[in-house]
């Protein structure tokens, strides 16, 4: 083989030479570390409903409080270590949205209060608000124009 | 001077290294080559209230710790040559800021150490009597300034490299007692389509390899020639390919090859994936550890290739692939 | 400690199961397609929303509670859900409106969070 020859042989050479991520090791902790954050959703979830508020208002607590938890975390420098170990398991709950957020936050207050906290809080997690909320309304307009069975399953 | 083939100068009295200074961070203090720095520092943020204040301290720190041990007078230092990895080297301008020596400001990412040894050569054989040159790079604000903010919590993939923290500086003179650069060699910017941002060795192996064999070519030489062929950052992956590519080419490094990225970090202890890399790699492992083998008689020929990534956010953004660039000098006792 | 009683234990087991295999997805899709993190957070929340939207999502909700709730999937289907309530009642203005209402805590929290830590604390270097 001869790896130089063209840049597609050289991209073959590189992935046969590049070490791949230990995916069995990090799905486990994946899997144990994300299952863990959201069972402490569900338990603040059961005290809410058993404290008598609704099924709504119980998930935007658990929001809040894993929100918090995250961001209080992200400020003791200590979220980037779970990140390191769980990777997915840390980013994919509603944990990993918050540290997305704070952290730049902390990282920009260099640039001052407005232009670096205040604008680049959003670099990572802007995204995910401005698909999040496109979708949202898609689907909202989507549900105005066919009303159709399916939908109002939801 | 004159030159060898394409890409080769040979110096006719061959600039002297006559000092060298190096300052790096405290992860770079926990690893293999701790006890060849001037200074460790204990903190990335050494009193400063950012990292680019920071880094700006640490290259100017490097150089004036880099004059003092010389001993020669500053206002006789006829050119200053640096840079570093920030938007604009506003590290090495806005450290060296004060300075008040003449300043050639230069970029080439992780190859500008040798950059600007290269360029410092030239002017010491042409004109000057003194030339500093220094380049640093700082992992924090390279973290900030090209992936993502240091709280994030993301993982490293295994081919990813973590930028030196620290500064490197030399002074060239005309006449002295030292190492001599003797040669050299200039290297063209290649290409090979690597866009991952996260393996950086692969993206500047063909570069290195490129300028290796060009180098051999126009001197004549050949690898066993040198004690030591180091190249500066390609790290674990990137030193594996340069090592299997050039024997494809007919030129066997494997014993007398080895990379700075590699040697700074010690990979299982300090869980550095791949290596090292940035300007301060090459620079603080030259200043640091080449230069006292020099000293101490126990290494006599080193061919040094310092390898550079000429990428940037926006341009990995718009999914461009990194061109690698590698400069090589020859420096001989 | 009476609250003790109202956790569910099989309801637990379930929405750890459902929680991590969904992270386990994510994982996967890190480690074999390099997507940044902010692409997967995308990938998410998008298709949290159209499953959401589709009426699929819920009935995971329904089996694994928070363990579809808390992963950003449950993010999207929660703002999906909202559009849907706000159309219901509002009409079109519903669709615009109601999405972000129902999110709205957790946008809030996070970027009022986001500010007070970015107040007093300051990024540290990795030790890894």
């Amino acid at each position: 083989m001869k790896p130089l020859d063209s840049k597609k042989d050289y991209q073959d050479y590189v992935d046969k030479k590049s070490p791949n991520s230990p995916i069995w090791k990090n799905c486990f902790n994946a899997f144990w570390v994300g299952g863990l954050i959201c069972s402490l959703g569900q338990i603040i979830m059961d005290i809410c409903k058993y404290r008598g508020l609704s099924q709504e208002t119980s998930g935007t607590i658990v929001s809040v409080i894993l929100i918090g938890l995250s961001a209080f975390l992200t400020g003791l420098n200590i979220f980037n270590k779970i990140g390191k170990f769980a990777g997915a398991g840390s980013l994919i709950p509603i944990t990993g949205f918050a540290n997305s957020i704070v952290s730049p936050a902390m990282e920009y207050k260099s640039e001052g209060y407005v232009m670096g906290v205040g604008s680049k809080m959003f670099t990572v997690a802007g995204p995910v608000l401005v698909y999040g909320i496109s979708a949202s309304i898609i689907v909202g307009l989507v549900y105005l124009i066919f009303n159709t069975q399916s939908i109002t399953l939801v | 001077m004159q030159k060898l083939g394409k890409q080769t100068i040979k110096f006719d009295t061959p600039p002297v290294i006559t000092e060298v200074a190096s300052i790096v961070g405290p992860k770079e203090a926990e690893g293999p080559l701790a006890k060849y720095f001037d200074q460790c520092l204990e903190d990335e943020f050494w009193g400063e209230k950012t990292w680019e204040k920071s880094e700006s301290k640490i290259i100017k720190e490097t150089v004036n710790m880099a004059i003092a041990k010389s001993g020669i007078a500053s206002n006789n230092i006829e050119y200053c040559f640096a840079g570093d990895l920030l938007n604009q080297c506003i590290s090495s301008s806005f450290g060296l800021r004060e300075l008040n020596i003449p300043f050639i400001g230069i970029f080439g990412a992780c190859s500008t150490f040798v950059e600007g040894l290269s360029l410092g050569a030239i002017f010491t054989e042409a004109c000057a009597e003194h030339v500093l040159c220094a380049a640093s790079s700082h992992f924090c604000s390279a973290e900030k300034q090209f992936r993502f903010p240091l709280e994030l919590g993301n993982q490293r993939p295994p081919s990813s490299q973590w930028t030196v923290t620290g500064s490197g500086a030399a002074i060239l003179s005309k006449t002295g007692e030292g190492p001599y650069i003797t040669h050299i060699t200039t290297g063209k910017i290649v290409d090979m389509g690597i866009k991952d941002a996260n393996n950086m060795g692969a993206a500047m192996a063909p570069a290195a390899l490129d300028t290796l064999i060009c180098h051999f070519k126009d001197t004549g030489r050949s690898p066993n020639y040198y004690d030591a062929i180091i190249t500066g950052d390609l790290g674990h992956i990137g030193r594996e390919i340069l090592t299997e590519l050039a024997l494809d080419k007919g030129y066997n490094i494997k014993s007398n090859y080895n990379d700075c990225g590699v040697m700074i970090f010690d990979k299982e202890q300090q869980d550095t994936h791949s290596g090292g890399s940035g300007c301060g790699c090459c620079a603080t492992v030259f200043s640091g550890y080449f230069f006292k083998q020099f000293k101490d008689k126990k290494m006599k020929r080193l061919l040094l290739i310092a390898t550079g990534a000429l990428t940037n956010s926006t341009s990995s953004q718009q999914g461009e692939s990194i061109p690698g660039i590698a400069h090589a000098i020859s420096i001989e006792m | 400690m009476d609250w003790l009683q109202s956790i569910d234990l099989m309801g637990l087991l379930k929405c750890f199961i459902t929680g991590g295999l969904i992270c386990v997805i994510g994982q996967i899709l890190i480690d074999k397609t390099k997507l940044t993190p902010a692409r997967i957070l995308v990938t998410f929340v998008t298709l949290g929303a159209i499953l959401g939207g589709l009426g699929i999502y819920k009935y995971l909700v329904d089996f694994a509670g928070a363990g579809a709730t808390v992963p950003l999937t449950g993010f999207g289907y929660n703002l999906a859900k909202g559009a849907i309530k706000g159309v219901k009642e509002s009409g079109l203005i519903g669709a615009f409106t109601g999405g972000v209402t129902a999110s709205a805590g957790g946008i809030a929290a996070a970027v009022f969070f986001g500010y007070i830590a970015s107040l007093i604390s300051k990024p540290k270097m990795k030790k890894q």
